[in-house]
């Protein structure tokens, strides 16, 4: 069969008006339904025609599903937020930072605006043999190709590999796991909640998703409970350029000091691992210690033990060590969004005196 | 002569933009301005005609492969499905002939626009045309595709060692016969021994059978007087063009004739290309490409694929669109190709290059032998001035997607692979960066390459380098910069410099303009209009000589059908120098025709009459004639004023031009035939400050200059959108702009722009400077010059240099550099990342 990419396949529209329609929809079309958020993803997927869903599930008509709340624990974001309402909100920005400052660094200004904080953490790997229609583990196959002695593997896993080495690239997932938030789906059994970190899942369990979903459920919010608000953040992402690319590496933390000694911390990694990755041992291990220069180093240290670096990517357990380090010590300051730019691009306009 | 004229330009004076000038040097509103900045301007893909059919094509799974069988019976039952097409439906290339009338044999190794022997992953193999896209695509993936595979290579050293695979079938390396053979390159095999890769796994190129060779001067006394020699081995990367307009094409055909759209560099060019593509009369072809997404070298003259909508049209007898998707411009939309370079560089005490042992492999992809070896030897023999010089080259065709020339083909490798070795001499002698090349480069008639057959070596017309980089080191302030300290935390800030040069500017070319009886002066442009502004801008110099003001001109463009004159191509930063030169050139002799047609209305010797502000008039005072009566004057006289007749000198289709004008009013043709001492050549000094964090190993190129000696400036902004957006795609290469392939299966991993990794607007300083001397080039007649591809290769190894100053010499041995590559490399005290492995 000869091969084409770049045309969207035929399939079947549905846009529901609420949670329930598109919970009914899901329940009624099972493993042949394809939810869609922002769209960033699916269409990636849907124009490669790798992925040919029968139906497919718009989110983007469920106003109920948009919007940040606050509750009488924090707040609650609907899954079909966008990611620049996130970065923008008062609340956010005053109480969760972190979070702001997380989803500020997504990929570019244009797909923040189109890009939900559903969709970002319900992303696919972006491993580019599996998005490239490669027969890999992930996609079903019995290889993994960028697990090779010459696989290209610079962006990949040091830690959770288990026969797939892709990681999980969402800038989102660390923070929100950082606040220890709580995911809410609803599925044909009702609606559970789950600690922010169980949302995730390694190829151990399942190689061929990255979160539990099931066919039928639903990610409807996010809630970000009270305990950690105006807690010491720290977000940090590097990536080879300063807008529209995934991490190479990012770390959120928070912390709770008192007098300058860790009270409690939650910290996370992404682009490490297929899953998200908190990092519990370094959090005990840092718990009671000085916010200092030397606990970040001892703590950058323990993060990266048992890391096992590709052909291409060793420089991952460097970045990740420093990192960590930054995260506790918080000796670096955390970047600015990019947008914070756009007010010095006006400057770049050519004055029309120039133009004589 | 090089010796005496070298001594000159310390005298030169630059002036402000536009002295002595009404409209060169003056920035203005080009007449396609508004149209870009609103969206209005209409592209191959925004076309529409009755009726009309869509096709797209299925592309090669394989890097090198044989199609035994293709069973499209299942595509063509489907409803809406028109044709399916495949290499078959193809024809044959045929001989041409070039612009100097000699024929150029077809090449039994050139590419067509679909095969039956794929050599690269992504090529076109079939195309199917249908009522729409989606029909298109269900089709395709109906056909059953029977493929053999092929022994295939990605890697050139891979292909050179002993019994290692060769690309296809005849051969691995491109060879040039040795005069008189003809010229063209033929494919040959070339296998190293095992001792010439012992080098290998100590990171030095390793030096085996060259095909390709030239020197000059004693390279053994060089080393030998020499303070420090330092022999270097670097990789430049495989870099896509990435242009934002894909290849896109249309074509429909009315009574006989072609008529095709697509985005070009060359309007008046792409007509022979597309001639030659379908074997049929140029005659027959109306060629329309009024604004062009970007080509870089990769649209010269279009691209071969513009052809499959023309042949399913004719067979169909429809309009067919043929739209081009991101990944399969990723796959036919060429690349630069990556060179591995080995410089042994010997230096004196005070920085002067005393030898130089240049040897580079090539990687020429899979169609059409690359001359970026060769070019990138010549650039780097004219802007370091080695007294001694030998260069070595092999080209080797691999199962990569097709290279093309990229702005500064080779210039740019040469420049990369050059200039850190500069920098680490210039520590090792401690000396300044600034300084050291300073006594390396050229200066005004500056002799370079291999001496000819008569022992002369070729010079550049002129060259004011020297001043370029003095002011530019002051404008960046040079000297306050290495002065401060370097690190602030994990920060470490470092300063480069780079010399940069390349070719910028032809000659011979024709210009052609009408004086309308409604007293306008139109300008025929067969330039095409790919964002430079050179399609406008050179007849600003037209304009200029006969004296009129901009609002009476107006210049016909993008449609062949609005008639043009022989027109260079707009690729080697020809177009500026080679037009103005012709616009020059039609301008005067306009003037002299105008002369001439007043004389004959109203009496005495044309010499006795002048040409301003829209008037030819007795000198000292008079009745005259306003232009529109010239116009109606020289339609009644006929013959040589009016086009009936055309002058003889110029060229062939220049004449056919002319008679299609003829009765129009004074019709003027002219060939650039002033004279040029030396070849021209732009130059650039480019200046960048980086700041690295050495915990991640990110960085940011946190200011640049470019300060260009680039003869006369003729049109301000849009040299400074060529002396940025050039440096920028210089500093691409450097920061990370890439290919990532997988070796076991020859494919492609990275394909779109979010994995290619173009740099964005936020990855160049917000505040990039550009500057320019404005001294004129004296073998020109406008003075001004080419400057597409002369600030690359000092956009990247300003950064390269940058970052050596910032972390030493033991971090990168190849480009792009990032974080992977800092602190590998930084924890182990050590380049980590193999010189020679490219596109991870």
């Amino acid at each position: 069969m000869a091969v084409i990419r770049d045309v969207m396949p035929a399939f079947e529209l549905l846009q529901p008006n609420s949670a329930a329609e598109a919970q009914k929809l899901l329940e009624q079309h099972g493993e042949d339904a394809w939810v869609m958020a922002g769209g960033l993803d699916s269409f990636d997927w849907l124009k490669d025609r790798i992925k040919k869903p029968k139906v497919l599930v718009d989110l983007s008509g469920v106003e109920e599903l948009k919007g940040i709340r606050t509750t009488s624990d924090g707040v609650e974001i609907g899954a079909m937020t966008t990611l620049t309402e996130v970065a923008n909100h008062p609340v956010i920005q005053r109480d969760y930072s972190v979070l702001g400052e997380a989803v500020g660094l997504v990929a570019s200004p244009q797909i923040r605006n189109q890009g939900t904080l559903g969709g970002n953490v319900s992303q696919d790997t972006r491993c580019w043999y599996y998005r490239g229609g490669w027969p890999c583990y992930r996609a079903g196959g019995n290889i993994c190709y960028a697990d090779t002695p010459v696989g290209r593997n610079r962006e990949h896993a040091i830690f959770g590999a288990d026969r797939c080495v892709a990681v999980h690239p969402s800038d989102s997932a660390p923070a929100l796991i950082a606040l220890d938030a709580k995911f809410v789906i609803q599925s044909p059994k009702g609606e559970r909640v789950v600690d922010a970190e169980d949302y995730f899942v390694g190829p151990e369990l399942d190689i061929t998703r990255l979160n539990i979903l099931r066919p039928g459920d639903l990610l409807i919010a996010i809630r970000i409970p009270a305990t950690w608000a105006g807690a010491k953040f720290y977000f940090e992402k590097v990536r080879d350029r300063n807008v529209w690319d995934f991490p190479l590496m990012n770390v959120a933390s928070a912390m709770k000091l008192s007098g300058g000694t860790i009270g409690d911390i939650r910290i996370a990694v992404s682009a490490v691992a297929p899953k998200p990755m908190r990092l519990k041992v370094v959090e005990d291990a840092v718990r009671g210690k000085p916010a200092n220069a030397e606990t970040g180093k001892m703590a950058g240290e323990l993060a990266v033990r048992g890391a096992v670096p590709l052909q291409f990517n060793a420089y991952k357990i460097p970045l990740m060590r420093n990192l960590v380090k930054r995260a506790i010590d918080g000796a670096q300051s955390s970047q600015h969004a990019e947008t914070g730019s756009a007010s010095q691009l006006q400057d770049r306009v050519v004055p029309e005196a120039a133009w004589s | 002569m090089a010796e005496q004229e070298s001594k000159k330009p310390a005298n030169e004076t630059p002036l402000p933009f536009g002295s002595g000038y009404k409209l060169i040097g003056r920035n203005y509103a080009t007449p396609d301005m508004i149209a870009k900045v609103t969206g209005t301007s209409r592209y191959a893909e925004d076309f529409r005609a009755e009726g009309m059919l869509f096709c797209r094509l299925a592309l090669s799974q394989m890097p090198h492969g044989r199609i035994k069988s293709i069973d499209a019976s299942k595509a063509l039952a489907m409803p809406g499905v028109k044709a399916v097409f495949t290499a078959n439906d193809i024809p044959e290339q045929a001989d041409f002939l070039d612009d100097n009338g000699r024929t150029i044999k077809a090449s039994k190794w050139g590419e067509r626009a679909l095969t039956n022997e794929p050599l690269y992953e992504g090529e076109p193999i079939l195309a199917v045309a249908a009522v729409d896209e989606l029909t298109c695509a269900e089709a395709i993936e109906k056909i059953k595709v029977d493929m053999e595979p092929l022994p295939f290579v990605i890697d050139p050293l891979d292909s050179l060692r002993p019994g290692g695979p060769n690309p296809r079938a005849d051969g691995n390396v491109w060879e040039r016969p040795k005069p008189p053979a003809p010229s063209a390159p033929v494919l040959t095999e070339l296998k190293w021994t095992k001792e010439d890769f012992a080098e290998y796994d100590q990171g030095r190129l390793p030096m085996g059978e060259a095909p390709d060779t030239w020197k000059y001067g004693d390279l053994d006394a060089g080393f030998k007087n020499a303070a420090l020699v330092l022999d270097e081995s670097f990789l430049t990367p495989d870099v896509s063009h990435q242009c934002l307009e894909p290849r896109t094409a249309m074509a429909y055909w009315q009574n006989g004739k072609l008529y095709l759209h697509t985005g070009t560099q060359s309007t008046f060019q792409t007509v022979p290309a597309i001639a030659r593509w379908m074997n049929m009369d140029p005659d027959k072809i109306v060629f329309i490409s009024e604004y062009t997404g970007g080509g870089f070298g990769s649209k010269i003259t279009g691209g071969v694929t513009m052809i499959i909508p023309a042949l399913l049209s004719r067979k169909l007898n429809a309009p067919v669109m043929m739209r081009i998707s991101r990944e399969e411009e990723h796959f036919i939309g060429r690349a630069r190709p990556s060179v591995l370079g080995r410089m042994k560089v010997g230096f004196a005490k005070d920085g002067r290059i005393t030898a130089l042992d240049m040897f580079t492999v090539t990687n020429a992809g899979s169609y059409d032998a690359s001359g970026d070896g060769g070019s990138a030897a010549r650039i780097v023999s004219l802007l370091y001035q080695p007294p001694a010089m030998r260069w070595r080259g092999v080209t080797v065709m691999t199962n990569t997607l097709p290279r093309s020339a990229q702005s500064a083909p080779g210039g740019m490798q040469g420049i990369a692979i050059m200039e850190p070795v500069l920098s680490k001499a210039a520590r090792a002698l401690g000396l300044d960066q600034v300084a050291l090349r300073s006594v390396n480069c050229p200066e005004g008639k500056a002799e370079y390459g291999a001496p000819n057959a008569s022992g002369k070596r070729a010079y550049s017309t002129s060259c004011f380098m020297r001043l370029a980089l003095e002011r530019g080191a002051e404008q960046f302030k040079w000297q306050e910069r290495i002065a401060q300290p370097k690190r602030a935390g994990t920060k470490v800030r470092g300063v480069g410099v780079s010399l940069s040069c390349y070719v910028g500017g032809t000659i011979g070319f024709d210009g052609l303009l009408v004086i309308t009886p409604e007293g306008r002066v139109r300008f025929h442009s067969g330039i095409g209009n790919l964002g430079t502004e050179s399609v406008i801008d050179v007849h600003r110099a037209g304009a200029e000589v006969l004296g009129v003001p901009w609002e009476i001109c107006d210049v016909v463009w993008g449609d062949t059908s609005r008639i043009m004159p022989f027109t260079c191509v707009s690729g080697g930063s020809q177009t500026t120098h080679a037009m103005t030169r012709a616009a020059y050139a039609v301008a005067t002799e306009a003037r002299q025709k105008l002369k001439e047609v007043a004389s004959k209305a109203l009496g005495g010797k044309p010499e006795e009459y002048e040409v301003a502000d829209g008037r030819v008039f007795p000198k000292g005072g008079g009745a005259g004639l306003t232009f529109s009566q010239v116009a109606q004057k020289a339609i009644a006289l006929g013959g040589i004023y009016d086009g009936h007749d055309a002058p003889t000198d110029v060229n062939k289709r220049t004449k056919s031009a002319v008679a299609a004008l003829a009765g129009q009013g004074l019709v003027v043709a002219a060939k650039d035939k002033h004279p040029r001492d030396g070849d021209t050549y732009s130059f650039v000094a480019s200046f960048a400050e980086v700041e690295v964090d050495v915990e991640t190993g990110k960085y940011d190129l946190t200011d640049f200059l470019a300060y260009g000696d680039v003869g006369t400036v003729l049109h301000p902004a849009a040299l400074g959108g060529q002396m940025l957006g050039r440096s920028t795609l210089g500093i691409a290469h450097a920061i990370g702009q890439k290919w990532v392939m997988d070796p076991e299966y020859g494919f492609t991993l990275a394909k779109r722009f979010y994995q290619n990794k173009p740099p964005t607007i936020l990855d160049v300083p917000v505040d990039m400077q550009w500057a320019a001397l404005n001294i004129p080039d004296p073998e020109t007649p406008v003075g001004a010059r080419g400057v597409g591809e002369p600030p690359v290769g000092g956009g990247c190894a300003a950064v390269l240099n940058a970052l050596s100053d910032a972390l030493g010499d033991e971090i990168f041995e190849r480009c792009p550099v990032n974080a992977d590559t800092i602190l590998t490399s930084l924890e182990a005290g050590r380049p980590m990342q193999h010189p020679f492995m490219g596109s991870i």
